[in-house]
């Protein structure tokens, strides 16, 4: 372990850390507004990866050579098939389960998980796909930095999409019934708002958020493999959770620190102890900041 | 035709009946109370005409359409709303977005002249748009909780117990803003504790006992009522709680 190494491993812990905010969007999201902890986040994640690898190889087939317009198509395109999976997930495994008990929907919602896992392993047969090379390799160098340009692009896109879930969340008329729901989902009905749609398109909008990080990941790593939404879903999961877990920017607050926090403990520790690094995280969050980072408990009057 | 008619409306939660066959009316314009204790059906009454609740028998008719069972964000649409028990604001937003989520089902524009309105009405919530709802005391809650509701240009306006926990003053002037709103030309239908106040600003009132109306009439008819006066206006004496 060197200090000389410090720089570039925070640079690479952001750029992964970016994703993991991404994915962690949708945890919080959802949490934010019906209070489940919807770890069907983890699979839509690996299945938006896995989609995007068919996206890219139908548009090589079609001739499409601009790769940066290739990956916004794979990035639109993969979001939105995800997108309409979490509104089907949604609609058969919550829905019918809204005034059971929370521990059903969790159940089903770590049921889900397991099911689209094992089906993507099926269709692909457990191998390994590879994501084309979308720009240059040639890393940029700045003092002890190097960064890929791929890296770079993946960060700003990430970082993009959160920031305008964000204004969505707080400027838009849908974002304002969002919160009024999260706040009180029978006071947002009086209001007029169709609270189910509402809650529907939260589901949909985490799973498309998860289906970019899927494709991002993909392009950036080159490749991606039937288990990604395990470690992906469960990192997430622990980013939300630091962040503050249902609050938007907490997750873009929580993906970074546990990116870079995971990105110092490779220096010292071989890479097989990152899944321990990460859940220690998860552990001394619950343990001595339960709300997280940006979370706060807010008190109501009565 | 009356604006909203109700007849034999059932509510059940599990296997308790909350309201067991309720029959009411209120005309356009009109403003009408409901009394009755603690668990008389009063709230179920209230949540199932506002969509909140799925009736478990009955018919309700509102402008003469059957609405019974409607959601309650296709009731807003139709101009009926709801001002909930415990005012029900939304705590970790501002005042302006709780008033304009009020106004969810107008357009922006009507919206912002709603608001003009609205503020007229309340002018102490003027100068705090931006303050948090949470942040309101109690009466400020409940005047943000009637300009919400007020904000969808109701044609019918639903309170649960307005006063409840108000100190008097604050509950005088509740008292009188639903007066000027039924003055307006809102039908309104208010459930209230407070008795004597509530029978002096409607027309007519319906006494709920067990889940069922018990009695039915005018304010004056209630209000000498010897019934009424024993069990809701303290022995006969005339005045309120």
């Amino acid at each position: 372990m060197s200090l000389a190494e410090l720089p570039q491993q925070i640079v690479n812990g952001l750029v992964v850390g970016s994703l993991y905010g991404l994915i962690a969007l949708g945890y919080t999201m959802v949490y934010g507004i019906v209070r489940l902890i919807n770890f069907a986040q983890g699979a839509l994640y690996e299945v938006g990866a896995y989609l995007g690898v068919v996206i890219f190889s139908v548009l090589a087939d079609a001739g499409l050579r601009n790769p940066v317009l290739g990956l916004v198509v794979a990035i639109v395109v993969a979001s939105a098939l995800t997108g309409a999976l979490a509104l089907v997930v949604e609609r058969v495994a919550y829905r019918p389960l809204r005034h059971a008990p929370p521990l059903a929907p969790l159940v089903t919602s770590l049921a889900t998980f397991f099911l689209l896992m094992s089906i993507v392993q099926v269709v692909t047969g457990a191998q390994p796909l590879n994501y084309p090379q979308v720009l240059a390799v040639t890393p940029w160098t700045l003092g002890p930095i190097t960064l890929a340009p791929t890296a770079a692009l993946i960060a700003v896109v990430a970082i993009v999409l959160m920031v305008a879930m964000h204004l969505f969340v707080q400027r838009t008329r849908t974002g304002k019934a969002m919160r009024a729901i999260a706040v009180n989902r029978d006071a947002a009905a009086l209001m007029g708002i169709n609270t189910t749609r509402v809650v529907a398109l939260t589901f949909a909008l985490g799973g498309a958020m998860a289906a970019a990080g899927g494709v991002l990941f993909g392009v950036n790593y080159g490749t991606v493999t039937y288990n990604m939404g395990e470690f992906g879903g469960l990192v997430a999961f622990t980013a939300a959770v630091l962040g503050g877990i249902g609050n938007v920017p907490g997750a873009l607050v929580g993906g970074l620190t546990v990116g870079v926090l995971s990105s110092f403990a490779t220096m010292v520790l071989p890479n097989q102890w990152q899944e321990a690094v990460v859940f220690g995280i998860l552990i001394v969050v619950l343990a001595f900041r339960p709300q997280g980072i940006l979370g706060e408990r807010v008190a109501e009057r009565a | 035709m009356s604006l909203l008619e109700v007849r034999d409306l059932t509510v059940r939660y599990g296997a308790v009946q909350a309201v067991n066959g309720v029959s009411l009316e209120v005309e356009a314009g009109e403003c009408v109370t409901v009394l009755g204790a603690n668990g008389a059906g009063k709230t179920s009454t209230l949540k199932a005409l506002a969509g909140l609740m799925r009736p478990a028998a009955g018919e309700v008719l509102f402008d003469g359409r059957a609405v019974t069972g409607h959601p309650a964000h296709r009731l807003a649409r139709m101009g009926v709303t709801l001002v909930p028990e415990g005012r029900q604001v939304f705590g970790p937003l501002t005042i302006r977005e709780n008033l304009e989520l009020g106004g969810f089902v107008q357009t922006a524009d009507h919206t912002r002249r709603t608001l003009e309105q609205v503020l007229g009405v309340f002018p102490q919530l003027a100068p705090r748009l931006d303050s948090l709802a949470g942040n309101l005391s109690g009466g400020e809650q409940q005047m943000l909780a009637v300009g919400r509701a007020l904000m969808s240009q109701p044609r019918l306006l639903m309170l649960d117990e307005p006063s409840l926990g108000l100190a008097p003053l604050v509950t005088g002037r509740i008292f009188e803003v639903v007066s000027e709103i039924a003055a307006s030309g809102i039908a309104v239908l208010l459930v209230e504790q407070n008795v004597h106040r509530a029978l002096q600003i409607a027309q007519r009132g319906y006494v709920l006992e067990l889940g069922r109306v018990v009695l039915q009439g005018s304010s004056t008819a209630l209000l000498a009522d010897d019934h009424v006066r024993l069990a809701y206006l303290g022995h006969g004496m005339g005045e309120g709680e």
